[in-house]
């Protein structure tokens, strides 16, 4: 589904991405682990698209397609989903305007029709539910005066509105509590685990790979995947840490 | 013939100077007298046309005034406004500066808090691209026994484009001692963090920068009671906005 060739990518003329290689198949989740800096948020960056993180070299094919070809909202339509590690506030814009422009957006772009306002309001309520947040969520500004926790459940309330085949959680673990953290892995479970859908979890620990239970483990460090292997490569990391394994 | 004034005078200096010279002082002696009675509240909303348009309020005692401009014409518009305050009474100003091209667009205010316990609100957004400048010159007046006065002023710019400009000049003179004046400006570019987020969740980037600018002008507006015309009202601010703006 994601192949990613000999990747390098830069930002401000820094290198971070140096000649990364990895394929993700469909039905599958991969974990991506690493220390600070290995550049773990910039591979989510370079997939979503971020103005500044400039490829030099390599490929990204998803579905067949050269991801790198495509503008940020475009790779969003051809099913590619970013989740924030930080997740961006914007006064003044509701979410359920926000969400329905990026629906109907979407649904635009690959030749569907819009949802009706009725249509859009199950969906976003059904969605809510599953990470139990409350669905006035909706009248508030985007993120705006969302605890950490909440945000990142929003995010996963993005995610099963819009349904994407391919998922890109960077650290979406991080800030949540262990209630938190139990909802959002059923979250990412309920709504990503499909034989047709994938998924690249961007984290630092383990905790979250107890209930999102990965096929294959990889760790970058310094820019590449420099070991990858199954569910318990990532306790060992857990327990070894990353200089003994790696 | 000579123009009737110059950029040298200070409530001008930011004005068209060519247009300045052009102008014909009989024209630009011309005010338009709103009186606003003892208890009664006005509330107007207008599209500032090209040229200068002057406008005299005298809002009395425990009255109220509310006005709402558009000001996108060019090549060069402007609307003052004088209101004198009598005891308790308010004075609600919002005013949206629009432009592209060559064009100038300002609002100039004078308040006189000329009794006690009035109160005053001015918030002017500006949206300005190609070489074009937007700009908010408020001057608020606090007579000697004009306690608890309550005065506040906000400017903020948006520049879409490098060669655009905003320009803003807060005059306060207070000459009593028990009163709130506060004021505060900002001018920045479009959020290019809010601008990727969205497009991670599929919006195109004109939608995007529209829903931005859209949130930013409202600010303007949101005192508008009247949710219909509050909503007309960013409809046109939106529409002056142009496709080369986005």
């Amino acid at each position: 589904m994601l192949k990613i060739e000999n990747l390098h990518a830069e930002i401000d003329g820094k290198q971070i991405l140096n000649g990364l290689t990895l394929e993700v198949g469909a039905g599958e989740v991969h974990a991506i682990m690493g220390p600070n800096g290995a550049g773990k948020s910039t591979l989510g960056y370079v997939l979503g698209g971020r103005p500044g993180y400039e490829v030099t070299q390599g490929s990204v094919t998803f579905k067949g397609q050269d991801l790198l070809a495509l503008e940020p909202h475009e790779r969003a339509a051809a099913g590619m989903f970013l989740g924030f590690q930080y997740p961006v506030e914007i006064p003044g814009v509701s979410f359920a305007q926000f969400l329905r422009e990026a629906v109907n957006a979407q649904h635009k772009s690959r030749g569907e029709e819009a949802l009706s306002g009725g249509e859009f309001l199950k969906l976003a309520k059904e969605k809510a539910g599953l990470l139990r947040l409350d669905m006035d969520m909706l009248k508030r500004p985007v993120n705006v005066g969302f605890s950490g926790g909440e945000k990142k459940r929003a995010e996963m309330v993005q995610m099963g509105i819009l349904d994407p085949s391919f998922a890109v959680l960077d650290e979406t673990d991080s800030g949540l509590d262990i209630d938190a953290l139990r909802i959002v892995g059923e979250g990412i479970n309920a709504i990503m685990r499909a034989p047709d859908k994938a998924v690249l979890l961007i984290t630092h620990y383990q905790r979250l790979l107890d209930y999102v239970k990965p096929d294959v483990v990889h760790v970058l460090a310094k820019g590449r995947i420099v070991k990858t292997g199954g569910p318990e490569l990532a306790l060992e990391l857990e327990e070894q840490g990353y200089e003994a394994v790696a | 013939m000579r123009g009737a004034l110059s950029t040298r005078e200070e409530d001008w200096r930011y004005a068209d100077p060519d247009w300045l010279a052009a102008a014909d002082p009989v024209a630009l002696a011309q005010w338009r007298e709103v009186d606003v009675p003892a208890g009664a509240a006005i509330s107007e909303t207008r599209e500032v046309a090209a040229g200068v348009e002057r406008l005299r309020v005298h809002v009395g005692r425990g009255g109220s005034f509310a006005l709402f401009c558009i000001n996108a014409a060019g090549p060069y518009a402007r609307a003052e406004v004088e209101v004198t305050l009598e005891e308790g009474a308010h004075f609600e100003f919002g005013g949206v500066t629009l432009g592209g091209g060559d064009t100038r667009q300002e609002f100039v205010t004078r308040v006189v808090h000329a009794h006690p316990y009035a109160t005053s609100n001015q918030t002017v957004r500006a949206v300005q691209w190609g070489r074009s400048t937007g700009n908010f010159l408020g001057r608020i007046e606090v007579v000697r026994d004009a306690q608890k006065t309550d005065a506040a002023q906000n400017f903020r710019a948006i520049l879409l484009e490098k060669g655009a400009s905003a320009n803003t000049k807060p005059e306060l003179e207070i000459y009593a001692d028990d009163v709130k004046c506060a004021h505060g400006a900002a001018i920045g570019a479009l959020d290019q963090t809010a601008a990727f987020y969205m497009a991670a969740r599929g919006i195109p980037p004109e939608t995007a920068r529209k829903l931005l600018i859209r949130a930013f002008v409202a600010d303007a507006f949101a005192a508008i009671e009247d949710g219909d015309m509050r909503e007309q009202m960013l409809e046109k601010a939106l529409a002056a906005l142009g496709e080369e703006a986005l």
